[in-house]
């Protein structure tokens, strides 16, 4: 297994695991939320192409109102 | 009288933040009272378990008013420029009004980081709003990083102070006289929002004086009114003050002793 956070929480995922892959374990649909992975920007469409390595720190954000 | 912002039309000089109201009804018809057709959002780090969009979210996804994400939170270049980026793909527009805090106690911009996160942001093809002090040669820094509207404080954020420095607001509009400028965060009352107007400033954007407010869609209504009237002052040209009376009633002499 590969070791990950996902907000701050470990998580154990399959090796090889894609980003897009987890945000569909997560629930969501693509578009409804955005993703960085080791506080870098990944794009919606670059999801796919990025296998989960162990010690990876991925961060999801969704839309809330603000000031 | 219609202005552009950012190649925009726009009839509205009131910008709108849409956190803290009491209810997801109050928010929506708050926004309706003030005419605004600009409101600012956020981003929240979801829980591990994720999450999925409120009520307060949705409301103003459907106000109709143009969304301007924020970078709230961030203290440096690097995550401002990774949550502006976010930001752009999750409210589908460029606009990003750029916050990269320096002072945890007065939340005050940290200038130099966001000097680098304006330049970063602006050549990837934003319209970068940044949040920004009142001093002069921070704003014309900005504008060489490729900003093309500022948005200097009037006070702390959520102060609800109002125009600490008109000096300093006064300057920028004569020193930039073609640079959309909006005032952003400490504005208390409807006030400070004619004086901000009636200093020249195109536009101003607030939200704990409405959200906090007893009646929050009166005080939109509030808001509207007195952007609108010190906008008219503006245009219109305010007298210049004497230190002494100037009679204005034309009388020879005293009425009754010739």
């Amino acid at each position: 297994m590969t070791g990950i956070t996902v907000n701050g929480e470990p998580r154990q995922v399959e090796p090889g695991l894609t980003l897009a892959a987890l945000v569909a374990q997560l629930g969501q649909p693509p578009q409804a939320l955005a993703t960085a992975v080791n506080g870098e920007f990944v794009p919606r469409d670059g999801r796919g192409g990025v296998q989960l390595r162990d010690g990876d720190a991925v961060f999801t954000f969704q839309p809330i109102t603000g000031g | 009288m219609a202005f552009r912002i950012a190649d925009v039309a726009m009839e509205s000089r009131f910008f709108l933040g849409t956190a803290g109201y009491p209810s997801p009804q109050i928010l929506q018809q708050a926004i309706a009272a003030a005419g605004a057709q600009v409101v600012t959002v956020g981003l929240k780090r979801q829980m591990a378990a994720g999450g999925v969009p409120g009520d307060f979210y949705r409301l103003v996804r459907d106000s109709g008013a143009r969304l301007l994400p924020n970078t709230a939170g961030c203290r440096s270049a690097r995550e401002a420029v990774t949550l502006a980026q976010m930001a752009r793909e999750l409210f589908d527009t460029p606009w990003i009004k750029l916050e990269v805090i320096g002072d945890d106690y007065t939340l005050q911009p940290d200038p130099f980081e966001l000097v680098e996160a304006a330049r970063t942001l602006a050549r990837d093809g934003f319209e970068v709003f940044p949040y920004c002090t009142d001093d002069l040669v921070t704003c014309q820094r900005l504008l060489d990083a490729g900003c093309r509207i500022l948005m200097p404080w009037g006070a702390p954020i959520g102060s609800g102070q109002g125009l600490l420095n008109p000096h300093a607001l006064r300057t920028l509009r004569a020193r930039l006289p073609d640079v959309p400028l909006i005032v952003d965060a400490g504005i208390g009352s409807p006030r400070d929002a004619v004086q901000a107007m009636e200093l020249g400033f195109d536009a101003v954007l607030l939200n704990s004086a409405v959200a906090h407010a007893r009646d929050p869609v009166q005080m939109a209504r509030a808001f509207k009114l007195g952007i609108e009237a010190g906008r008219l002052a503006w245009e219109a040209g305010i007298m210049a003050q004497q230190d002494m009376a100037v009679a204005s009633t034309p009388v020879t002499g005293r009425p009754f002793i010739l």
